[in-house]
């Protein structure tokens, strides 16, 4: 009765292919429910019974003692040798107080009920089991490339959940009445709510849902640092690992691309007034969405010749698939913004030459400008910077020379110094360019990494090697002055200091060489002034850095606003995001409160 | 796209000039700025100076020397064919004033970056001696156009075939020993050739401004690919330059940095013709 297939029946199921070449999902679709149900006698009435949705999540035997038309009051559970009969729990649905049936008495978790009284039928959990049920259910991993075979190719690592994974995550969460972890998503998705429409298999409207507050979440499902956002504040997350927010998040954004869900909204009315936005990262973006869903003419001015700032630049194609950058930027082509490539604003148009022509402008232009150390020999040969690393690999697309004409920077041993996303990214990427030794040179512990936590998980399966609290202090070249070594110094954590992480404290006499014919240093960025020389009347503070109002993100000069990496220094994406949608939410409020020109 | 509105070979072939419709870069372009192009989809970023501008017209000049693949892919384009991405203007414009005399040196095709500047210089009412060199007559470009703003115009070929038989920093330390009115020498070319006037004119005292060519990839300060040492500072050509203080470069970094690709740029030229 209880067959091998059991498990496969019980869930409305939703079949996600995985092409065996390319692994791209495809072809969707939705199968019929299929409850399990046989026939049982209950003091001579005639029950159907029905076997739990959960019972899979838990491998519970199911060697329940109930043969087909049983008398259920004469089943005994074999090991605590009870009747399987519940007479103490109330019906959930008509309240009489006996008779429940409670068939998994083996497993105390069956949340089947049939009142034997009335023959309701309850899917009966009291709040209290239907908590101490979702607590069973483990985080769910995403499937995810082979370990060995990603190392030599640029696809994207994990596939994302099938509807089946998707549903057993949702159904972890426990839908709290004041959700902690909505307090930690930066710009407050309504995550209980959308997490209950993937429960109900709402996949769409779910992806409807977060993109009441977030323009881009097939990429911040996938990028953003979940574990010190939302994730870090589930109350799920004080027993067991917290709901996997940031993945669905990604599967829904992800289910509603490839079916073809995303519809372009209708626009406002036109206002005849017209936006300017320097930068097309994710803080362009969204002002550029915003304002243009208000009925603004927008036009996006971008230096490379190529959109999606850092997305497309910075981060690899295989955490963050370009196709994806670019759907997104289609969508925003789609709703009638206009951009423009290859303008480096500053040198071809001024600010005050955009003023001319624009009602306002958003500064989004990022923290571009690559940080060294200054010490000894970092001008050899062979050592980059992060961002020329990257930018050759993935905006010139070098991984892929000589089809395309961009060269890639060869080592067969490869160090990079720093320990965030940027270093973890071009460490993954010399390894699949290759290289048969990768090291991250990193000045603190393993504990203050400030990469996401997949990201170092994923580094480390991929073999890359950790030497962590460690410094270099100067690199050493061969006789044609290409790197061949850097020598190091060990560090020790001191004090905690302003940002809550332990100081680093250099041990003297502690030197040593790390050999290496690679070296990619990714310690930082910061901003980039080639804007600002044509502007000296925009208020930076004492970093280089554009000072705003926090309230509406306008700057020193009227109707210019700024928001992202470039007032921030080197933050996230969805922080970028957040401040791309206060300034739009400003500006909105100061033009449409202005008479029309 | 940009469309190439007029095309002309230079030098039997090797040194090709053209012009390009880009009407804002035409607009705010100044002598000593550069643009960076991308021939097609799949192509590289490559630098290259403008080497004259028609504001009017929307139109800027740029000449190249066919040294390898992007260089060698331009060549086969003609006038009228598009090229995918033009970005400018680049790189701090030269700083021209009127000194007095000033000496401007050109080797092989920086002689065309070297005639915008000059020409600057020349409007700014300078006294302008040119010292241009090329291998050979035949690599010899823009001798009528130096001819004309130049006061003073003294060419030299390595092999004899045309003007004075030599380097340029022949008749340079000929003008140093004999004039002592110079107020300044510019110089572009062959990174080689840089260093050696560099050594010349600081015996001399005479301040020198060498414009520099590392290689880029923005252009625009991101991925600091073109750093030089200029003195004990690390600068950025691209943002920062390509004009230094000759005096202070160090030419023997710049060299070694240039040089890191040359294996694969050989592979990625062979890699076209088959
Ligand atoms: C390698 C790498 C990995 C990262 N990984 C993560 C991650 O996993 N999760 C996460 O949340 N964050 C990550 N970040 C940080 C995140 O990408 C940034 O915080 C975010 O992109 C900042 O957005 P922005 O819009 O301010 O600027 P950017 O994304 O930097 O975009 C700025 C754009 O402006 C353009 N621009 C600059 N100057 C001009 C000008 N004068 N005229 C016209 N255009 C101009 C630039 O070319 C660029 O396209 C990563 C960053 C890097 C570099
Ligand atoms: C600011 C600046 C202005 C320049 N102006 C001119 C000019 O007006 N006319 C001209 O003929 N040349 C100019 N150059 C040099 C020109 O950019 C290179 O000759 C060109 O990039 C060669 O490309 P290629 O693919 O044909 O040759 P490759 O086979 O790729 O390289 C040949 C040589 O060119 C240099 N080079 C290669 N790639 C680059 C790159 N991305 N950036 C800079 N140099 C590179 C290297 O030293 C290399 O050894 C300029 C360079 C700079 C930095
Ligand atoms: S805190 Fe966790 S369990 Fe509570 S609503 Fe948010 S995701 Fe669900
Ligand atoms: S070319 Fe990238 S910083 Fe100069």
């Amino acid at each position: 009765m209880f067959d091998q297939d059991v498990k496969y029946l019980k869930f409305k199921t939703l079949i996600n292919t995985y092409c065996p070449h390319c692994h791209n999902s495809f072809n969707v679709e939705k199968k019929e429910e299929k409850s399990i149900i046989f026939k049982a006698k209950y003091k001579g009435q005639e029950i159907d019974l029905k076997l739990s949705p959960y019972l899979d999540v838990f491998d519970v035997e199911t060697s329940v003692p109930v043969k087909e038309g049983d008398e259920l009051d004469d089943v005994l559970c074999p090991k605590c040798n009870k009747s399987i009969i519940n007479k103490t729990v109330k019906c959930g649905e008509c309240g009489s107080k006996v008779g429940e049936v409670l068939i998994s008495a083996l497993s105390k978790l069956m949340p089947f009920y049939i009142c034997t009284k009335f023959g309701c039928e309850w899917h009966g959990l009291t709040k209290a089991d239907e908590r101490k049920l979702k607590l069973k259910i483990p985080r769910q991993d995403m499937p995810e490339q082979d370990q060995k075979l990603r190392v030599s190719n640029y696809q994207e690592v994990p596939y994302g959940y099938t509807g089946e994974l998707a549903l057993l995550e949702a159904g972890r969460c426990l839908q709290c009445k004041d959700p902690q972890c909505v307090k930690g998503c930066p710009v407050n998705i309504d995550i209980p709510n959308f997490i209950a429409l993937i429960a109900e298999e709402k996949f769409d409207a779910a992806a409807k849902k977060i993109k009441e507050r977030n323009v881009l979440p097939s990429i911040c499902g996938r990028v953003c640092p979940q574990e010190d956002q939302c994730e870090k504040y589930c109350i799920v997350g004080k027993k067991d690992k917290p709901v996997a927010i940031g993945r669905l998040e990604r599967f829904v954004a992800d289910y509603e691309r490839k079916m073809d869900l995303v519809k372009v909204p209708i626009i406002n009315k036109e206002t005849g007034k017209r936006i300017a936005v320097i930068g097309s990262g994710p803080a362009g973006l969204t002002v550029a969405a915003d304002m243009r869903q208000r009925g603004y003419g927008v036009t996006i001015f971008e230096a490379l010749h190529e959109t999606g700032g850092v997305l497309t630049y910075g981060i690899p194609e295989f955490r963050l698939p370009k196709s994806i950058v670019q759907f997104e930027i289609n969508y925003l082509k789609n709703m009638g913004c206009r951009i423009e490539t290859n303008h480096v604003i500053g040198p071809l148009l001024t600010i005050e030459e955009l003023l001319e022509n624009f009602d306002s402008v958003f500064i989004g232009v990022g923290a571009g400008l690559p940080v060294f150390m200054n010490i000894e020999g970092e001008n050899l040969g062979n050592v980059f910077s992060a961002n020329e690393y990257l930018t050759r690999m993935n905006l010139m697309k070098a991984y892929k020379f000589p089809e395309y004409d961009t060269p890639m920077p060869h080592g067969n041993k490869v160090a990079v110094i720093g320990g965030g996303n940027v270093a973890m990214d071009c460490a993954r990427s010399a390894k699949r360019a290759g290289s048969d030794e990768v090291t991250i040179i990193y000045r603190r512990s393993r504990h203050e990494l400030p990469a996401r936590g997949e990201e170092v998980h994923h580094a480390g399966e991929e073999g890359i090697i950790f030497k962590l609290l460690n410094n270099p202090v100067k690199y050493i070249g061969t006789d044609n002055n290409r790197i061949k070594a850097i020598e190091c110094i060990k560090m020790e954590l001191g004090e905690p200091d302003k940002s809550g992480r332990r100081r680093p404290i250099p041990i003297e006499g502690s030197n040593f060489t790390v050999e290496c014919d690679l070296a990619i240093v990714a310690i930082g960025n910061g901003p980039n002034p080639i804007l600002f020389n044509s502007t000296p009347n925009l208020k930076l503070n004492k970093w280089g850095y554009i000072e705003v109002n926090p309230e509406t993100n306008e700057t020193s000069i009227k109707n210019v606003y700024a928001g992202g990496d470039i007032v921030t220094g080197s933050a996230t994406v969805i922080l970028a995001m957040g401040a791309g949608r206060i300034a739009a939410n400003a500006m909105h409020k100061k033009l449409s409160s202005m008479k029309k020109k | 796209m940009f469309q190439i509105v007029r095309k002309q070979e230079m030098a039997k072939g090797t040194i090709i000039r053209f012009d390009i419709s880009a009407p804002k870069i035409a607009k705010k372009v100044k002598p000593g700025q550069f643009i960076i192009l991308r021939v097609n989809e799949t192509g590289e970023r490559i630098p290259l100076t403008v080497a004259d501008k028609d504001s009017f017209a929307g139109i800027i000049t740029i000449i190249f020397q066919v040294v390898g693949k992007t260089t060698a892919l331009m060549r086969s384009l003609n006038t009228g064919d598009m090229i995918k991405d033009v970005v400018g203007p680049l790189g701090k414009a030269a700083e021209i004033e009127k000194t007095g005399t000033v000496v401007m040196v050109g080797g092989g095709t920086g002689v065309a970056i070297l005639h915008h500047v000059a020409k600057a210089y020349h409007e700014a009412g300078n006294y302008v001696i040119g010292i241009i060199g090329a291998q050979n007559m035949d690599m010899l470009i823009l001798e009528n156009e130096m001819n004309n703003i130049c006061d003073e115009l003294i060419i030299t070929t390595d092999d004899g075939s045309y003007g004075e038989q030599g380097f340029v920093t022949g008749p340079l330390k000929t003008y140093l020993q004999e004039r002592y009115d110079i107020k300044l020498v510019y110089a572009i070319g062959p990174i080689i050739m840089m260093k050696n006037i560099c050594k010349l004119t600081k015996k001399f005292k005479i301040p020198t401004i060498v414009s520099l060519n590392p290689i880029m990839i923005d252009g625009t300060g991101m991925c600091g690919g073109c750093r030089v040492k200029i003195g004990n500072e690390t600068k950025f050509a691209c943002v920062d330059g390509p004009d230094f203080d000759g005096h202070k470069v160090d030419y023997d970094e710049l060299e070694n940095r240039n040089s890191i690709y040359l294996k694969d740029e050989k592979d990625s030229l062979l890699f076209s013709i088959r």
